[in-house]
């Protein structure tokens, strides 16, 4: 390099150093307006919601008002803004299987139990299925039930659909069962299921034809009665 | 699982009808819920702040106090509460934990304490949260670190049958136990003085002999400056040896720092002496005297801030790498910017970029000799962009080691301060104890010379509370199964405590009332009390 070259080298160094400086001192704002948007994350979320009132909600559900109040307290002890969005929905899930996977299932759970399709559950929401799961008759928990496999509510439910959730049930248990799961064997339970439900074997299940073998079903019937006294 | 997600439980297992359906296999029967009932309200009564949650709340955790069947041992039958007696300011934290599932730790709250209720109440402290587990386990740490150093205290007040040895090292490493062994701490550190003060005289020109140049006092005095040498190398050498002898564990200690020095500071001497006369090696010879500078360091066994210095330079090892390496980086970076800069002007001192190095060095330590200065005008603008440059990156881990230095200082000042009240604090403690024993000693000795009425016995009893007399009674029957008496030995040991000087006197009596007791003859026994409880309150009231 010769010597002019290192001292145009020079002077554009100080020149560089020299608006540094300058937008340090903030005189040179307008270039520099894109630095707004970091404040907007210490924002936080105001969004809340408070449910009916107890009546309103005694007359929606099968539960009683001391039921109602316990519910609640629970509810509002982990979601203090009254609203489950999908994230804490699946970390609170995650925590009851702690083995595998249960976000995929979560996030079917979450679509059935979201009513209105508007991303959170409500505790109206809740409280209305829950009361359909535990306080229903049986003709509603298999309504309830279809709802959950019928992913895109459609009214039917294909064969892949039943072979997410049917993986989703799997992940759930995790790496390290008795014996092993195979990969196979998700799609093996689905064909069984389709040859037990589908009737008219025109590869979709409907509601009717759901309704009609579960209730022909004696341990479907059983296991339903389960989990009747859970409040 | 959460404490929290408990609630959501049943809705878990609602959720689970999903999977019944698809199920192959019949399901297990469901757990019955015995004698479910509502949930009620417990009100908890701590130190008369009364504090009320749901049971379930507290259910949440069985294998803590109020979790468990173990609250019922408290539970109060006639205001139908459960009373505990700790502090209302402690449980409200506990029982934020139960609320909340998150133990948190108070910054006001002393580390023992919140310690003892968190042990009396069945939780773990492991389970603070992150938000205040840092802060817990530095005050635990301080804490430990502070009840170390009492224990190092009070080792030093060992028995008196310690071998020859023992004493010898602990005169060492405690200068202040006993008078030879401050004697030998001051005499050594003189002699290390003498011993570098020579080395620094040595090398001062000292008149001159007529028609040479001057010469340095080492070379016009030999004689004497050898004998100096000499006498002070004895003396260290002495001084290892004895070290060596006495150390516990001779191989640890000879891996020591202090040691090495030790080694390090008499070695050039022993090895001149072996090779006086050897031309070839007198250049090394020559060489060896450097390491005798290495005496001053033996003053830091006598000097307590030097010692710091050196574990604070130590600590902050991380911080001094990372100074040296960002002032090589920048170093070379603008060196051969400078070089490049120069290049072109002529007779220009920058003739390589090692030789630009030592411009850059004392530039950027503002040192500036101008021995090398740029005369192009790059040149120039990087040189000042050079020494602004390194005010800053020799100005940026300075501060931490200064903290550093600083946090250590304290704790050493800290640390003194605590052993000199300690010894005030337990000399209070042990006055009020022995007032308090010897309290039996005086209602006993009221009882003594009217043993028979029981009369007097009765209204000691009213006199003192019922735990003193309780306590007394107790000594009473010990006294009596052992058919010896507690009296003499509290008395002499109260006297031996308040006063060194009559511990010889007292001994001697002690002897003898022994060889009295034995043969059990109350009267002269009486005497003997008498005489001594007199001389014991005159000591406690004087």
């Amino acid at each position: 390099m010769g010597i002019q070259d290192m001292e145009l080298l020079a002077i554009g160094v100080v020149v560089i150093l020299f608006m540094a400086v300058l937008k340090q001192f903030g005189i040179l704002e307008p270039i520099s307006s894109f630095e707004d948007s970091s404040d907007s994350d210490l924002e936080m979320s105001t969004v809340r919601h408070q449910p009916e009132g107890l009546d309103q909600l005694q007359a929606q559900t099968k539960f009683t008002r001391k039921e109602l109040q316990s519910l609640y307290r629970g509810f509002k002890n982990e979601c203090p803004s009254g609203l489950v969005d999908e994230e804490t929905f699946k970390s609170i899930y995650s925590q009851f299987f702690p083995q595998g996977d249960a976000s995929t299932y979560a996030h079917f759970l979450f679509n059935a139990f979201d009513l209105d399709r508007n991303g959170s559950i409500r505790f109206e929401d809740f409280v209305i299925g829950l009361s359909v799961l535990l306080r229903g008759s049986v003709t509603e928990k298999l309504n309830w039930a279809f709802n959950l496999y019928d992913i895109n509510k459609d009214g039917c439910i294909t064969k892949e659909e039943m072979l997410a959730i049917m993986k989703s049930i799997y992940d759930m248990m995790g790496r390290y069962t008795y014996p092993c799961v195979r990969d196979e064997a998700p799609s093996e339970h689905v064909d069984k299921f389709f040859q037990k439900m589908d009737r008219n074997r025109d590869g979709v299940v409907t509601i009717e034809e759901f309704i009609e073998t579960c209730q022909k079903d004696e341990n479907i019937m059983n296991s339903m009665q389960l989990f009747e006294n859970v409040i | 699982m959460a404490a929290g997600v408990a609630a959501w439980l049943p809705f878990a297992r609602a959720a689970a009808i999903g999977w019944m359906p698809v199920a192959n296999l019949p399901m297990p029967v469901a757990p019955t819920e015995k004698n479910k009932k509502q949930d009620e309200l417990i009100v908890l009564n701590v130190s008369g702040r009364r504090f009320q949650t749901w049971k379930n709340t507290l259910d949440r955790y069985p294998d803590t106090l109020l979790g468990s069947s173990e609250k019922e041992f408290f539970y109060n039958e006639e205001t139908k509460e459960y009373f505990f007696d700790r502090d209302p300011d402690v449980f409200r934290s506990v029982l934020n934990f139960y609320r909340t599932g998150k133990l948190h730790y108070p910054r006001y709250e002393c580390i023992l304490s919140y310690d003892e209720e968190l042990a009396f109440f069945g939780i773990v402290p492991e389970i603070i949260g992150d938000c205040c587990y840092e802060e817990y386990k530095d005050r635990k740490r301080e804490n430990a670190e502070r009840l170390m150093d009492d224990q190092e205290d009070n080792k030093d007040s060992k028995l008196p049958n310690m071998t020859f040895r023992e004493t010898m090292w602990r005169a060492f490493e405690n200068p202040q136990t006993s008078t030879m062994a401050l004697v030998f701490y001051y005499v050594t550190g003189f002699f290390i003085a003498v011993s570098v003060m020579t080395n620094v005289v040595e090398t001062v020109p000292c008149g001159s002999v007529p028609n040479q140049k001057e010469v340095p006092c080492g070379e016009r005095y030999t004689v004497a400056f050898f004998c100096m040498d000499t006498a002070c190398v004895m003396i260290f050498t002495v001084e290892y040896l004895m070290r060596l002898y006495a150390a516990p564990n001779r191989y640890r200690f000879m891996r020591s720092v202090m040691s090495i020095i030790d080694v390090v500071a008499i070695l050039p001497y022993y090895i001149g002496l072996v090779m006086t006369d050897n031309e070839d090696v007198s250049g090394a010879f020559v060489t060896l005297r450097v390491f005798r500078v290495f005496r001053i360091f033996k003053f830091s066994r006598h000097s307590q801030g030097l010692r710091i210095l050196g574990y604070t330079l130590k600590s902050c090892a991380s911080e001094l790498g990372f100074l040296l390496f960002s002032l090589t980086m920048a170093i070379i970076i603008f060196a051969t910017v400078m070089f490049y800069a120069e290049k072109g002007s002529s007779s220009s001192k920058f003739t390589s970029i090692p030789a630009s190095f030592w411009y850059t060095i004392v530039t950027m330590t503002t040192l500036g000799y101008g021995d090398m200065v740029p005369k192009t005008i790059a040149g120039k603008i990087f040189g000042s962009i050079c020494s602004l440059s390194g005010v800053l990156v020799i100005a940026l881990p300075v501060p931490v080691i200064v903290s550093n230095f600083s946090r250590i200082y304290h704790q050493n000042q800290r640390a003194d301060k605590r052993r000199a009240q300690k010894k005030a604090r337990l000399a209070r403690i042990r006055l009020t104890k022995t007032e308090s024993s010897s309290a039996f000693l005086h209602s006993k000795r009221n009882g003594l010379f009217n043993e028979s009425s029981t009369k007097e016995e009765q209204h000691l009893g009213k006199s003192s509370s019922l735990l003193e007399s309780q306590h007394h009674h107790l000594l009473h029957c010990l006294e009596k199964t052992t058919v010896r008496d507690l009296k003499i030995v509290i008395h002499v040991l109260a006297i031996v405590v308040q006063a060194p000087s009559l511990f010889f006197f007292f001994a001697v009596v002690v002897l003898q009332i022994n060889t009295i007791r034995l043969c059990s003859s109350p009267f002269i026994l009486t005497r003997v009390c008498n005489k001594l409880s007199h001389l014991d309150i005159r000591m406690t009231q004087g």
